[in-house]
């Protein structure tokens, strides 16, 4: 049997008498770009550390190229974690390396290399996000929130995944910023043939970026392509689409995302 | 030299680029390079990226600063509410302590069985950082401490006419108690605090997150080297605080009480053996891994806020210096017991 590249089945998340996930179910086939959208406080991010193995469900299962991730000891995911890229909210950069170090380091821990090959890999990824050379010696406090944005890219990218998440990834960036921030996601995702899972609140993020998106809605997810979602009858759904905002983008006519993939 | 490309599978960007790498020292060799089927595309984007023509960007601007969220007051609680509550909080706190514990345990563990797990870099920073730079410090407390014990015995003494044994006084309290005590009192508020702090504000950032995400143990490169690196640094500090503690008694003896250097000596090696030494600095490691601990500890509670930094580094601070009195009890009743 052939398992899509990410599979989530029957997810339960509870916090005490919150019930975050009630048999949450999605699925990622390679070579997308998937957005998941949710209000705030329906369980994002909870998703997100649940898929990453940064925390247990209650229940359900998590496959990750078809292997249950919520059934494996902490060495055994280790080797998964070797696979997927992560670029977190606020770019979760070690403040005391250097962005080049800050690609470096999966590297060291999961790579044997030469210091100097790894070093000169490094910057090639750094350059492959976007950053100019020189950013590759500064702290990340003395980098914009852009460029912070995209040396956490950079970082997710250092050990080539398959498999690409990112939270927010234009949260707190102004508009222009946003859409080359979009270009680059795109023209890296069809670069390396990557899978992208994505979560967002940009409207104009999901139009430009997503081939299908997942909306957490009442504990559970909506999934259909961009032009399905739009017309989901869900009242959350058809409010988030059809605001103020997503009109402007609706009478423009809906985009086609881009082609993705080969 | 040709390059077979048909039977070509796969080829992610690193072998992309040791592939371009590769081929530009051929060139540089002098060596004719062609490909037999076409060259993989990823070879082009390498080459793109490098010569700065890709990806298609860009003009970074400033981030937008988001609001801090306030924290809501929890409402009064009635007091059966509060005690139930508490005790419930206590229990749950006993448990994360023991996980805690267990986790540190199977870590050092397991740190022991390679130098790369047991990052000697990483420790060495912590002994500059811990011992090294609190020299000064130390040193400045032992002197004056010696100082007072020396100046208040004296003037107790000579009532009796005993002042000889104001030696005793100092040279034994130094050595087994004050020495080790004031030292272990000071690197906890330098180092406890600063461990909390540091671990707290990488949880802060998702830091730690992004560590675990790595599959990378965050104790084994945040907690192991600094309880390691006390643990070398704390009793080192101790022997300083001695010596300076000593000799801060023999100056004050000397100019206050007119006594002559010789008679300090000798005096001194009548009042304290080997043991006395020893039993104030083997209890430095034991005070060094507590102080650690809880720095780390606490450091690694905080969570979502940076009010709750301020919060759990000033607990660390407090429960080490607690822990560290604590346990010099303990021992002071074990070496009673022993007769040491």
């Amino acid at each position: 049997m052939i398992y899509p590249i990410l599979e989530v089945i029957g997810l339960v998340n509870r916090f005490g008498t919150q019930l975050v996930h009630d048999g949450l179910n999605m699925e990622v086939h390679e070579d997308e770009v998937f957005g998941i959208v949710g209000g705030s406080g329906t369980g994002k991010s909870v998703l997100l550390r649940s898929i990453l193995g940064l925390q247990r469900p209650r229940a359900g299962i998590i496959r990750i190229g078809g292997r249950d991730i919520t059934r494996m000891s902490a060495g055994q995911l280790f080797g998964v974690k070797a696979r997927y890229g992560v670029s977190f909210q606020q770019g979760a950069l070690y403040s005391a390396l250097t962005v080049r170090e800050n690609v470096e380091l999966p590297m060291i821990e999961h790579v044997d290399m030469q210091p100097a090959a790894r070093s000169e890999l490094a910057m090639l990824k750094i350059r492959l996000a976007g950053l100019p050379a020189d950013a590759a010696e500064k702290y990340p406090s003395q980098l914009s929130g852009g460029m912070i944005k995209r040396a956490a890219l950079a970082r997710a990218l250092a050990l080539d995944p398959k498999l690409l998440f990112l939270d927010e990834p234009t949260s707190g960036l102004d508009p222009i910023s946003a859409a080359e921030f979009d270009e680059l996601i795109l023209y890296l995702q069809k670069q390396l043939r990557l899978t992208v899972i994505m979560i967002t609140h940009d409207l104009d993020t999901i139009f430009r970026t997503c081939n299908r998106v997942g909306v957490i809605v009442d504990r559970h997810m909506e999934v259909d392509t961009l032009e399905g979602i739009v017309n989901n009858p869900h009242p959350w759904i058809q409010a988030y689409f059809h605001g103020e905002r997503a009109r402007e983008r609706l009478l423009a006519g809906l985009p086609s995302p881009g082609t993705h993939g080969t | 030299m040709k390059i077979a490309t048909a039977r070509l599978q796969a080829l992610d960007l690193s072998g992309a680029w040791r592939l371009h790498e590769f081929i530009k020292q051929a060139h540089a060799a002098g060596v004719e390079v062609a490909f037999e089927g076409s060259p993989p595309d990823q070879l082009r984007l390498v080459d793109q990226t490098l010569r700065g023509e890709s990806p298609p960007c860009s003009q970074l601007t400033r981030p937008i600063p988001l609001n801090p969220i306030e924290e809501l007051e929890a409402p009064a609680l009635r007091s059966l509410e509060f005690l139930g509550r508490h005790s419930v909080l206590y229990a749950r706190d006993l448990v994360r302590d023991l996980a805690f514990l267990g986790r540190m345990s199977v870590t050092a563990a397991r740190g022991l069985t390679s130098t790369r797990r047991l990052r000697p870099i990483s420790i060495a920073r912590h002994v500059y950082d811990t011992g090294i730079t609190a020299i000064p410090i130390v040193s400045l407390i032992a002197f004056l401490i010696s100082v007072i014990i020396a100046y208040m015995s004296a003037q107790q003494l000579r009532n009796f006419g005993a002042v000889v044994f104001v030696v005793d006084l100092v040279t034994i309290g130094v050595l087994r108690e004050l020495g080790v005590l004031l030292t272990s009192i000071i690197v906890a508020g330098r180092s406890g605090s600063a461990f909390a702090a540091e671990i707290g504000s990488m949880k802060l950032n998702e830091e730690v997150d992004a560590l675990y995400a790595t599959g990378v143990d965050p104790f084994e490169v945040l907690v192991l080297p600094r309880i390691l690196g006390l643990v070398i640094a704390l009793p080192l500090l101790t022997i300083i605080a001695d010596i300076i503690g000593l000799a801060g008694g023999a100056l004050l003896c000397r100019f206050l009480l007119d006594m002559p250097l010789t008679q300090y000596i000798t005096r001194a090696q009548d009042a304290i053996t080997a043991t006395t030494f020893w039993v104030g600095v083997m209890k430095a490691p034991v005070f060094a891994t507590l102080i650690a601990m809880a720095g780390c500890y606490r450091g690694m509670q905080v969570r979502d806020s940076s009010r709750e930094l301020g919060r759990l580094t000033t607990l660390a601070v407090v429960q080490a210096i607690f822990l560290v009195i604590f346990a010099d009890a303990l021992f002071a009743i074990l070496f009673l017991e022993l007769r040491i």
